[in-house]
């Protein structure tokens, strides 16, 4: 009675966390298990198909487990059992070698085709319908994220638009410290960083806002790297990038090294042309980070200044 | 620099741990003075040479930082309980995990572990010693001020707040500018110079000092994991020191190998941590899986089902452990080939490590399973380690591991594999070895609450988490708005991570409890096991075996006291006795230790005129080591004849 009361206290507590997982279950519907996009449902998917692999195994040894232990507990009555030595069993060592092995196979195949996928824009089901990926340059710098459109002329800081059912090509990089781009409705992170450029793909299936971050660490504004991602009909998306162009203030190269790239959380800015004009971040051999930012000496230092600066 | 830049202020909690830093320390110089215990403290523990009082000595440490581990761990769930928390500022926040982890895995975990492996490894082989015992006590000593150098930047100093990974450039001086990160550098230099000096020690020790007739395949499952996990030592840590090396050169003397400008490569930083990190992972869960496999078969009173499977799997998980370290960052866009070899080769990981878990239920089927605390931490193992394993697999998946990287989803995976793996063994082998190191039971009662409190604890703090990072909350994250909807899980995590102190809390009391009131081990035996240190008395004379005990099968003990009865499978012959060799105590390794302190604190603050003379002084015991020709004495067969009479306790 004793034994099986524990063994019951074990489920009772597991239930419970299920049941409110059950109660809260609305507020699953969000993040990665609320795909948006096409990137973000081959990667749904794939969970789902290793979720539903992972339930089974948990299963066979939860099972199993509980057998074993009702079974073969000591009690008062077995005391003068004397278990028999059994050194192992070549046939059930193969079959579970073997279906793990079966198992494997089974998740490493879709799994390398979707890494091969998401490494190219999302194809539309009908070929005629495949747009070009609108090119968007991703520059994170402490402790925000600057999107650009060259091809808009246009730049804005901390919320991104996106016309809906278009690859995105989100070219990434860093002034200073490694960040990822995660944008988990529409689809799974990449990093950028420094003197590199990484290229993300995604793409919005509907018109909606979703909650995009950097999910790696970078210092103390990290919590509050966080950037809203509008998906927008193609026509609201053009309208919204000529009014920028018209209408948005002009980004120097001074107020981007003393506003933008100073370690800062910053609210949301648009501008009518791109900081690519006067660097490229993916192409520096050095970071922003200059000794104005520790010491606070020379403000408004240039950025043909920073390369020696560093050293 | 400033006195007001060299201690931490303006935080009470750092206040508040100055004051009782300096209360502990005057309190414990008061109770050795006044006991007059100082002689005793040097003669019988710092300058001991004896595996294991080394290993009690690693387990009080290990046991001490999972009190500051744990403490921090309470810290970041009271922030993150509740959205937009003020409790802690941003920059302590990020001290905190960073310390969490650090002290998590390198002076708690790798060093309980380490300890039980003192306590019982050579005892499993009949041997009298480590091969080495003078670099054992140093292993200790470094491991302990390489310890004490990175928790002091708590108060001295400030801590490091780049991560325990520490990834480049936000831990280069650029954008960790201060002491803190050099804490973390030379700390975990120091500390793994004794790591590494350990897995060397064990690999001689277990290779050339097994009794008579014990083959590779006739020794305990925990001497076949400790073998193993010495050869991933041997390979692993270079690795981190070299990296460490690197990054110091980087921020102490302005080198570019991980800085941007002159073609460093941040990025490599990243491959050499993992390169010896994912390794690591198994250095501390390898020992954990031998004492489950010691545990099961004692309480299950089954010999190990599988044995030699066990062996294989355990030598396949060493060998792939070195394959797969790029799953640590599959986001970082090594394209699509290098992300699908790693992918796999994580993936395989889990078929050895399913066998391991088929053969422990296999033991356990059609045993007579005995409910000690010891058992049902290992019982517990099983079903909580397959729930972090199965998860594992989901994110060695790497095209959906850009969804999990990062995120509340890869916490709870790898403290359910850490926790249920490791910390469970660390418990387990605690209740089963602490008769043997103290001669007293730990209290079963006291026990089996703890259990209870930290075992449910963990899974109500950890399983939220999963879901968590479903809906999109990163890791490390200070705190988050209101409006996401995060905060109904958090709280239950919190409540959780609660229960897992209080379980802490009661296992602390029961050590307390059992040394006053604890039922005392007097056959050595308590548990009825099968290998050898149960042989001898507890705690056992410290040359361990009067006579060298002969093997000719696993299990050889439990077989002689099954065809004998127990009297004749414990007798020692008065004709066997012969002199015994033992090594002498040496205090130099507790002196060269405190040289490496005094000189990494120095170049933690480049002050070279403190570095420089703690250096030469470790120099210069190195020499006066190398020109020592104390090669030990002998134990007369007088003595070991009166010892024998006590240690039986007739």
């Amino acid at each position: 009675m004793k034994k099986l009361q524990k063994v019951s206290r074990k489920w009772i507590s597991l239930s419970a966390l299920a049941i409110l997982f059950l109660l809260s279950g609305c507020d699953l519907k969000m993040g990665v298990l609320n795909p948006q996009g096409p990137v973000a449902q081959t990667q749904y998917d794939l969970i789902m198909w290793s979720i539903g692999f992972m339930l089974i195994i948990i299963v066979v040894v939860f099972v199993l487990f509980a057998v074993v232990l009702i079974k073969y507990r000591e009690r008062p009555d077995n005391m003068n059992y004397e278990p028999p030595e059994v050194h192992g069993n070549t046939f059930l060592e193969i079959v579970w070698t073997g279906i793990p092995i079966i198992i494997v196979i089974a998740l490493s195949i879709p799994t390398v085709k979707a890494i091969f996928d998401l490494e190219k824009p999302p194809q539309a089901a009908n070929a005629e319908e495949q747009q070009e990926p609108l090119v968007i340059y991703a520059t994170s710098a402490d402790w925000k994220w600057i999107f650009s459109y060259p091809e808009q002329g246009i730049e804005t800081v901390n919320y991104v638009n996106i016309p809906e059912d278009r690859p995105v090509e989100f070219k990434l990089t860093s002034a200073d410290s490694m960040t990822a781009l995660w944008i988990p409705e529409l689809g799974g992170q990449k990093y950028a960083m420094a003197g590199m450029e990484t290229t993300l793909y995604l793409q919005a299936d509907h018109e909606g806002t979703y909650m995009g971050r950097n999910a790696n660490f970078n210092g103390e504004g990290f919590a509050q790297m966080e950037f809203e991602v509008e998906s927008q009909k193609p026509e609201e998306f053009q309208e919204w990038a000529d009014e920028v162009k018209d209408t948005a203030p002009k980004l120097t190269e001074k107020e981007y090294n003393k506003e933008i790239l100073k370690q800062s959380v910053i609210g949301r800015k648009s501008f009518s042309n791109t900081h690519l004009d006067f660097v490229d971040h993916a192409k520096q051999d050095t970071y922003n980070k200059s000794e104005e930012d520790h010491e606070g000496h020379e403000e408004g230092m240039d950025m043909e200044g920073m390369d020696h600066s560093s050293h | 620099m400033k006195l007001d830049e060299f201690f931490v202020t303006g935080d009470p909690l750092i206040y508040g741990a100055d004051v009782s830093i300096v209360l502990a320390t005057l309190g414990i110089i008061f109770v050795l003075t006044y006991f007059k215990k100082w002689k005793w403290l040097w003669t019988e523990w710092l300058t001991s040479v004896d595996h294991k009082k080394i290993g009690i000595m690693y387990i009080i440490a290990a046991v001490l930082m999972l009190f500051r581990g744990g403490v921090d761990a309470l810290l970041m769930r009271a922030q993150l309980t509740l959205p937009e928390t003020e409790f802690l500022s941003s920059s302590h926040y990020n001290e905190i995990f960073t310390t969490h982890g650090t002290i998590m895995i390198l002076f708690m975990a790798m060093p309980f572990l380490i300890g039980l492996i003192n306590v019982a490894v050579p005892l499993q082989i009949g041997a009298r010693d480590v091969a080495f015992p003078f670099l054992n006590s140093l292993s200790f000593w470094s491991f302990f001020m390489g310890a004490m150098l990175f928790n002091i930047s708590f108060v001295i100093g400030g801590s490091p707040d780049a991560g325990w990974t520490a990834y480049m450039p936000l831990a280069g001086n650029e954008l960790s500018p201060g002491p803190g990160q050099n804490f973390y550098l030379l700390g975990l230099q120091i500390a793994g110079i004794g790591t590494l000096a350990t897995g060397i020690n064990f690999l001689v020790t277990i290779l050339k000092m097994r009794a008579p007739g014990m083959t590779l395949m006739k020794m305990p499952m925990f001497t076949w994991s400790t073998l193993i996990t010495a050869i991933i030592i041997i390979f692993a840590f270079p690795v981190l020191t070299v990296a460490l090396a690197l990054m110091t050169f980087d921020r102490l003397f302005d080198a570019n190998f991980f800085n941007l400008g002159d073609g460093g490569m941040p990025m490599l930083w990243a491959n050499l941590f993992w390169v010896w990190g994912h390794p690591e992972v198994y250095i501390v869960i390898l020992p954990a899986f031998g004492i489950f496999s010691e545990i099961v078969c004692t309480f299950a009173r089954k010999t190990l089902f599988g044995y030699k499977a066990m062996v294989f799997s355990m030598i396949a998980i060493a060998g792939l452990s070195f394959l797969v370290w790029v799953h640590h960052f599959f986001t970082m866009g090594a394209g699509g080939a290098v992300n699908s070899f790693f992918s796999v080769s994580t993936m395989a990981i889990a078929i050895p490590t399913g066998v391991k878990i088929f053969n422990w239920l296999f033991t356990l089927y059609k045993g007579r399973i005995k409910m000690t605390v010891a058992m049902m931490w290992s019982l517990a193992f099983i079903p909580n380690f397959v729930i972090g394993g199965v998860t594992g697999v989901m994110l060695a998946m790497a095209a959906a591991d850009y969804q999990y990287h990062n995120t509340y989803f890869l916490i709870a995976h790898f403290h359910y594999v850490l926790i249920a793996g490791t910390v469970f063994a660390c418990f387990a082998g605690l209740y089963y070895w602490y008769p043997k190191m103290f001669g007293h039971m730990l209290n079963e009662r006291l026990g089996k609450i703890s259990f209870w409190l930290f075992m449910i604890g963990f899974n109500v703090c950890f399983f939220p988490m999963y879901f968590l990072g479903l809906m999109g909350m990163a890791r490390r994250m200070y705190t988050y708005s209101a409006g996401l909807g995060w905060t109904p899980l958090n709280v239950i995590a919190s409540i959780g991570a609660v229960g897992m102190g209080l379980g802490f809390i009661v296992l602390v009391y029961s050590i307390y409890y059992s040394a006053r009131h604890g039922e005392r081990d007097l056959t050595g035996d308590p548990w009825d096991g099968r290998t050898l240190e149960w042989m001898v008395s507890s705690p056992p004379p410290f040359y361990n075996f009067a006579t060298t005990p002969k093997m000719t099968r696993l299990d050889e003990y439990w077989y002689q006291k099954k065809e004998k009865g127990f009297e004749a499978a414990r007798e020692v012959k008065e004709e066997d006795l012969k002199p015994i060799h033992m090594p002498s105590n040496s205090g130099l390794g507790v002196i060269m230790s405190v040289l490496l302190f005094i000189a990494g604190f120095g170049l933690v603050f480049e002050w070279y005129w403190m570095a420089i003379p703690g250096l030469a002084g470790m120099l210069i015991c190195m020499v006066i080591r190398s020109f020592d020709y104390d090669d030990g004495y002998y134990v007369s067969v007088e003595e070991i004849k009166r010892t024998q009479r006590i240690g039986k306790g007739a």
